[in-house]
């Protein structure tokens, strides 16, 4: 199977290789051509058709190469070396899967495998444009180029193990990936990652030729909006698992390999935004190109930051040379980027300019400009050790620490504006629209912050308790906002319609899915913002353990039953049983089983937190391990507020993407559905 | 007893400001004073020297053969009266620079700070300027300027019936 897996990238590499070089000469011949084309012994069209052809012929052989690499794993190949360095006998089956992304060389097939998937799916949908197709294409096959040779002679996934004869096991999957989430999180970020080469591709290719009109944006915001859907939730699901297996009582701890997933996301973000100005009065050209260029740019950044070793992260890989050939590709993305973009500029004038400070184009603008402000400081705190060491020879540390004093502002200014966007206008506000948009939401602020007062919340005691107050206050005045569209929309339906609540506001979400989906999602973020700000309340105790022992923390008690040692094929646990006590009666009727693996393979640990989630707290409790010398675990208790907000308002973030990615009700469908009101205008084409 | 007066060229947002200010500056002002909030609020600005790359309170992991000693002589330094500024440098003299949780004030580490503020302060300044130099250079509008409450009233209802037929307004 090694040697079936390796031709396959090879012929994967050959296809990739012809798809970028007909694809290019096609589209070159067709630039150029002009009357003379007939003098060209193929015809362009038929060049860039077959260049197509090979693209799609590609996807199959990388599938076929991916799945050589997942048979091998589940048949136990210990001739494979990087089945040796990632699984064993005794792992089990859905983690057999995930030994594809654990090591360097099959997370790069699986790269190569997603990207040519997306491919797949842009090459037989290419009737919808066949030119900008052509040109997307040509653009992807350059990048699974880079892909491919990377995985057939700098790392391939199928070398075999040198000298000493085939191992009878391998040594099995890092302890920390053998966990449910695992399986699911990480395709889920490269689906975000790769994805962005989609939206990165048609803006490249739309620029080189000078496409005209916006319809290009039209044709990739669903790949875009999917992208960033997977990316939101690969970054979410990733902090649920540090959350549930690392037990160090967070979710989120600044790493380098968190921050390279999280610029990305704001980049798309902004990029979403500041893309409806284009779509809607074709300003912000320049910019939105940037933006999408920079996003790509960022996800191979952030391959390049975990791979070349520059900056040490516990998610890693050990260092390798690797890293060059990520720094020449990045060099080679940014001055095609600035050549094509120098050549081209003229395309991309504006149609439009702002006319106000107080319109809906001005806060696109602050969202974007706070999001990339935010992705700057993230860059920025992640690079530093790195600058730090090459201006005065030490490595500093920028932790959590640090992003907890620049980073949290900026969220919090970020929510503001969640708020403040949808509430204004397009071109310009007046003042009696502001007064009557602003006036609840600002009421209900002042309420929520005198409230938090009231409760005994002293802001001025702790840096923490002040940004929780003014999150929660600002959430509290942004979902109003939200809310309160919802309420006027399906209002002026009510009387329209005659319809009841309930059915007007369902209608005014069909007639402008984009838009309504658009404001869950924003609620969802609100709720994540609340969860959030719960964290500055975190507290723990810590206690050794003897049976019968109790620990307080908060309102809780809890009482250790007993200590148990078990064993299984895979792994050695200790565990705790603790009731768990409110005020005297019982809460749950399983006792918690924080438990501590020692993995037999390789004698690494991993924590299995238990976890009590509710809405107001987790109780969530860590085995730290057991005191030498008397034998006693040494329990951890942490009463974590509001954490299940943030998953809760994830799941909204996602309902609402989904919805805006439906279509809206056609417009003369939607005039249908408004009985005996005559329309002041018909226009052709989509809400959206 | 007179309250001083509020400025009338004092706008909304300066005096927004300026509450935002005196805010920060009450909790810059405010630091830890019993030993166990010092132990706390110290602790969180090292990290364990192990190698796993976690804060030193937070270091949770198996026989982690540094956390502990670390713990004990920060106690140690606390209970010694020793003030913070001090404990900080007596570890980073032990343990290097890499100790510290955050970049200090000094030195080139003050530009880690400055840096994103600097920046993103930056390209406000020049948003602001762009969009004003941009609202300066349009010409007037072709359309009639409401001449009272009712006619605007009238303009504000076609405007919002002419977004729900179209759907012009669809996006966010």
């Amino acid at each position: 199977m090694a040697a079936f897996g390796s031709f396959a990238l090879l012929i994967a590499l050959a296809l990739a290789a012809y798809n970028l070089f007909a694809g290019a000469v096609g589209l070159r011949m067709l630039a150029v051509g002009g009357p003379n084309s007939q003098a060209w012994r193929v015809s362009p069209e038929r060049l860039a058709e077959t260049a197509r052809r090979a693209g799609i012929a590609g996807f199959v052989a990388v599938t076929a190469a991916a799945f050589a690499l997942v048979w091998s794993v589940f048949h136990n190949d210990f001739s494979i070396e990087y089945i040796v360095e990632h699984s064993n006998r005794a792992l089990p089956a859905p983690y057999k899967f995930a030994a594809l992304w654990s090591g360097q060389e099959g997370s790069l097939l699986l790269w190569a495998w997603l990207l040519a998937t997306y491919g797949f799916v842009l090459r037989l949908t290419h009737k919808a444009d066949v030119t900008l197709h052509a040109y997307a294409g040509t653009i992807l096959a350059a990048v699974q180029v880079f892909f491919l040779v990377l995985i057939n002679f700098v790392a391939p996934p199928f070398s075999l193990v040198r000298g000493g004869g085939i191992p009878d096991d391998g040594n099995g999957l890092n302890p920390l990936l053998q966990y449910p989430e695992m399986v699911i999180h990480p395709p889920m970020l490269y689906l975000g990652y790769v994805g962005f080469t989609v939206p990165f591709a048609f803006a490249l290719g739309a620029l080189m030729m000078r496409y005209p009109g916006e319809r290009w944006i039209r044709i990739t915001r669903r790949w875009t909006m999917f992208t960033w859907l997977f990316l939101t939730i690969g970054v979410f699901l990733g902090m649920h698992w540090a959350y549930a297996v690392l037990g160090w009582g967070g979710y989120w701890g600044w790493d380098p390999v968190e921050n390279a997933s999280l610029m990305p996301w704001l980049t798309g973000t902004a990029f979403l935004h500041s893309v409806m100005m284009q779509e809607k009065r074709g300003m912000m050209k320049s910019w939105n190109v940037w933006l999408i260029f920079s996003t790509f740019m960022l996800s191979i950044l952030g391959t390049l930051l975990t791979r070349a070793g520059l900056v040490s992260s516990v998610h890693a890989f050990a260092q390798s040379s690797i890293g060059t050939w990520f720094v020449w590709f990045l060099v080679i993305i940014l001055a095609v980027c600035t050549f094509t973009y120098i050549l081209q500029r003229d395309h991309l004038k504006s149609e439009h300019h702002l006319e106000s400070l107080v319109s809906r184009e001005s806060s696109f603008l602050f969202n974007n400009l706070i999001l990339l402000a935010a992705c700057f400081t993230i860059l920025w705190g992640t690079l530093f050790p790195v600058l730090s060491e090459y201006v005065d020879g030490t490595k500093k540390t920028v932790s959590g620490a640090y992003y907890s004093h620049i980073a949290v502002p900026i969220g919090v200014f970020l929510l503001f504006l969640t708020g403040v966007g949808p509430l204004l206008a397009w071109r310009a506000s007046s003042f009696k629209s502001l007064r009557k948009n602003f006036i609840l939401p600002l009421i209900v602020f002042w309420v929520a912050a005198l409230a938090f007062l009231a409760s005994g919340l002293k802001p001025w005691a702790d840096e923490g308790v002040f940004y929780s107050i003014v999150t929660w206050s600002l959430a509290a005045a942004v979902a109003t906002a939200i809310l309160s569209e919802f309420v006027r929309g399906a209002g002026v339906l009510h009387r329209q319609t005659g319809r009841n609540y309930l059915s007007s506001t369902v209608l005014l979400v069909r007639r402008s899915t984009r838009r309504y989906g658009g404001y869950v999602v924003h609620l969802g973020i609100v709720i994540i913002f609340i969860g959030f700000a719960g964290y500055a309340f975190n507290r723990s105790a810590e206690k050794e353990m003897a049976p019968g022992d109790k620990l307080q923390i908060g309102p809780y008690t809890l009482v250790n039953l007993g200590n148990t040692q078990e064993s299984n094929a895979n792994y050695d646990t200790e565990f705790s049983q603790l009731d768990v006590f409110e005020n005297g009666k019982k809460v749950l009727s399983q006792p918690m089983a924080p438990e501590k693996r020692v993995y037999l393979v390789n004698g690494q640990p991993q924590t299995m937190v238990a976890n009590h989630s509710t809405m107001r707290w987790d109780l969530y409790v860590v085995f730290e391990g057991t005191n030498p010398d008397t034998g006693m675990p040494i329990i951890k208790a942490f009463l974590n507020p509001l954490v299940m907000w943030i998953w809760v308002g994830l799941a909204v973030t996602v309902f609402g993407t989904l919805l805006a990615l439906v279509p809206s009700l056609a417009p003369g469908a939607a005039q249908t559905a408004t009985k005996g009101e005559k329309p002041v205008l018909a226009v052709a084409g989509g809400a959206d | 007893m007179r309250f001083p007066q509020v400025n009338p060229r004092s706008t909304p947002l300066k005096r927004l400001a300026l509450a935002l200010a005196v805010a920060a500056a009450v909790m810059i002002g405010s630091g830890a004073t019993d030993p166990a909030a010092r132990f706390n609020d110290l602790g969180h600005k090292m990290m364990c020297t192990c190698g796993c790359a976690q804060v030193l309170l937070e270091c949770n992991h198996v026989g982690c053969t540094v956390s502990g000693g670390m713990r004990d002589e920060l106690s140690n330094q606390i209970a010694g009266g020793q003030n913070d500024s001090l404990i900080l440098q007596s570890f980073v003299q032990r343990y290097g620079a890499t100790v510290l949780a955050a970049p200090t004030t000094q030195g080139f580490d003050l530009v880690a700070w400055i840096m994103p503020f600097a920046v993103s302060l930056l390209a406000l300044i020049g948003t602001i300027y762009l969009v004003r130099h941009w609202a300066k250079q349009q010409p007037r509008l072709a359309t009639a300027t409401p001449r009272n409450d009712q006619e605007a009233r009238e303009q504000d209802e076609l405007r919002q019936r002419i977004r729900r037929e179209t759907g012009i307004d669809g996006g966010l």
